[in-house]
């Protein structure tokens, strides 16, 4: 009996750190990659490098003009996400307190574009002729739309949490809704703002199909696109395709230790709850 | 009226216009034109019917996006869906070593992007060069190594392994935390009547955390109907149309300068999604009055 219990107990580790091990070694190779001459990068493997070749980064910062694409890929997601996280907080707060059907049907409303898939076509034609089209402005407009559904989900569930008790002694002291919202609400909102923040934040570093139809312009590439052409250009020098592989996830990777957190908490939110 | 005065209604509207300005207008438009002709050859738009929706039913290698994108959805969302479950049930059990850091390696490829793990895999699957083939070679299994996304067979499998890879980890951590919300007595319960572990896993834990379930089979279906960045950078649809999908055909349109087409097959799609969500939502509502 307690061999059998030893034997399963080995196996179920063996599958464990298999399927680690499968999920990591692409990450790793990567890395590995990075480092390497081209020559030595021919073969995608784990191999190490003889030497680490740090050159290869600032070879990829020039030619693949990454300054210029880091610094649209940073105001893009901020500024989707400064707005994405004012409106959907504002607009989550009052329809949870005040359930009128009109509120409600507003919620319902938006949440049914959770899944919405958009027609670029129609959608650059339709900037066009706002004058929106190739501008800074109308990509952050659209990334904002795009995650404001699920955004307003997630927000909407959070504020049963926030005591309306507070809202009461606000109003006799005086505020009114601004002031009530900023002082005494915001800072109570604290976690979901976290949350919003992270998931929106990898979700616009990380969108391609948005700017692959809608940029024209070099100039305006935010990192996805500038790394996808990036490759076009240099397929054959999969070291310096690593390095930038590698810089654009660093990021996201910083957000990710440092969030962990609240992704879990976001992703798990909405669904563990049903 | 007094819930009206202290939470004014109208600061809901900047959610409301950005919404409906950039996210259904567009999508209007895009069935306005879905029944002409615009093209990026003449500035004439015409009215031209139903002809695009007929070519596109009659066509053949127009339906073949269609079935492919269901084919993908069906496909990634099994998977996914199963190895997410087994994944769980492994790290939550006690006898497995380090489960957090294995949990948070499995999980962290879900915040790459799909355009990255394209890249990443489009070298580590390539037939000479490629990790994976190297790494069979190594070990002898010559006969494994494939033309894992250039041979018609391989293609979609493999499509679908690299979504699994980086898909699976967000199951797998919303179905852990479902999980460790069962109380243990139910557990002990099943246990002192004698249950065997599966007999534990299917009639205790998958009834408890079936929430969990349906909204993950949801999202990943939804998200497997729309799918783009992963298979035009692994495969573009090709060999062929084998992997051709609605998004990729409808890039495909576009780039061509076929507007009016690009427009039918995203309308296609966003009807499609349109029916599965307000069929997901009231499924969902339903199950929350449920439990």
């Amino acid at each position: 009996m307690k061999l059998r219990r030893n034997i399963w107990s080995v196996l179920l580790n063996v599958v464990a750190f298999t399927m680690t091990a499968v999920v990591f070694v692409p990450m790793l190779t990567i890395v590995v990659n990075a480092f390497k001459t081209q020559k030595e990068s021919s073969t995608l493997t784990l191999s190490l490098p003889k030497t680490l070749q740090w050159d290869n980064f600032s070879v990829v910062i020039e030619r693949g003009k990454l300054g210029t694409a880091f610094t649209n890929s940073l105001i893009y997601s901020f500024a989707s996400v400064a707005l994405i996280v004012l409106i959907t907080l504002l607009a989550a707060f009052v329809i949870s307190r005040n359930k009128s059907s009109l509120n409600l049907l507003i919620y319902t409303f938006v949440i049914s574009g959770i899944a919405i898939p958009i027609n670029y076509m129609a959608l650059i034609k339709w900037l066009q002729t706002l004058g929106l089209m190739n501008t800074r402005v109308g990509v952050i407009l659209v990334y904002t739309a795009m995650n404001l559904p699920i955004s307003l989900f997630m927000a909407y569930g959070f504020m049963s949490s926030v005591p309306r008790e507070l809202d009461e002694s606000a109003i006799i002291d005086g505020c009114g809704f601004w002031g009530m919202f900023v002082r005494i609400i915001l800072p109570l909102l604290k976690p979901v703002v976290s949350t919003l923040f992270v998931l929106n934040f990898l979700n616009c570093w990380n969108e391609f199909m948005l700017p692959l139809y809608l940029l024209n312009s070099s100039e305006q590439w935010p990192m996805t696109l500038a790394v996808y052409n990036f490759f076009g250009l240099y397929e054959r020098s999969w070291n310096l395709v690593c390095a930038d592989i590698l810089l654009t996830c660093l990021p996201v990777l910083v957000v990710f230790l440092l969030g962990q957190k609240y992704i879990i908490d976001g992703l798990t939110s909405g669904a563990v709850k049903g | 009226m007094r819930l009206q005065k202290r939470y004014p209604s109208y600061v809901t509207l900047p959610v409301l216009i950005i919404y409906v300005m950039f996210l259904l207008v567009p999508g209007f438009i895009g069935i306005g034109y879905s029944f002409t002709d615009w093209n990026a050859y003449s500035s004439d738009v015409l009215f031209v019917g139903l002809d695009n929706y007929k070519k596109l039913f009659t066509g053949s290698n127009y339906f073949t996006n269609i079935g492919n994108t269901l084919l993908f959805t069906l496909g990634s969302t099994i998977c996914k869906l199963i190895a997410a479950l087994l994944l769980a049930l492994l790290f939550t059990n006690k006898k497995v070593w380090l489960r957090n850091i294995q949990r948070t390696i499995i999980f962290s490829p879900q915040v790459l992007s799909f355009l990255i793990i394209g890249l990443v895999f489009r070298g580590l699957l390539h037939p000479s060069t490629g990790f994976l083939n190297i790494f069979l070679r190594s070990i002898g299994l010559d006969s494994l190594a494939q033309k894992w996304l250039t041979d018609v067979r391989f293609a979609f499998p493999s499509v679908i392994a690299v979504d699994m890879w980086r898909g699976m980890g967000h199951g797998m951590v919303v179905f852990i935390t479902a999980i460790q919300s069962v109380p243990a007595s139910c557990y002990e319960a099943a246990e002192i009547d004698g249950a065997s572990y599966w007999q534990r896993v299917f009639k205790v834990v998958l009834p408890m955390i079936r929430p969990s379930i349906l909204v993950i089979t949801v999202l990943n279906i939804t998200y497997g109907l729309r799918v783009f960045d992963i298979i035009f950078v692994l495969t573009n649809g090709g060999p062929g149309h084998v992997t051709s999908v609605i998004n990729t055909a409808v890039y495909r349109e576009f780039a061509m300068g076929n507007y009016a087409m690009g427009s039918t097959l995203s309308s296609v799609l966003f009807v499609i999604v349109m029916i599965i969500s307000v069929f997901a939502s009231r499924l969902m509502s339903r199950q929350e009055v449920e439990t």
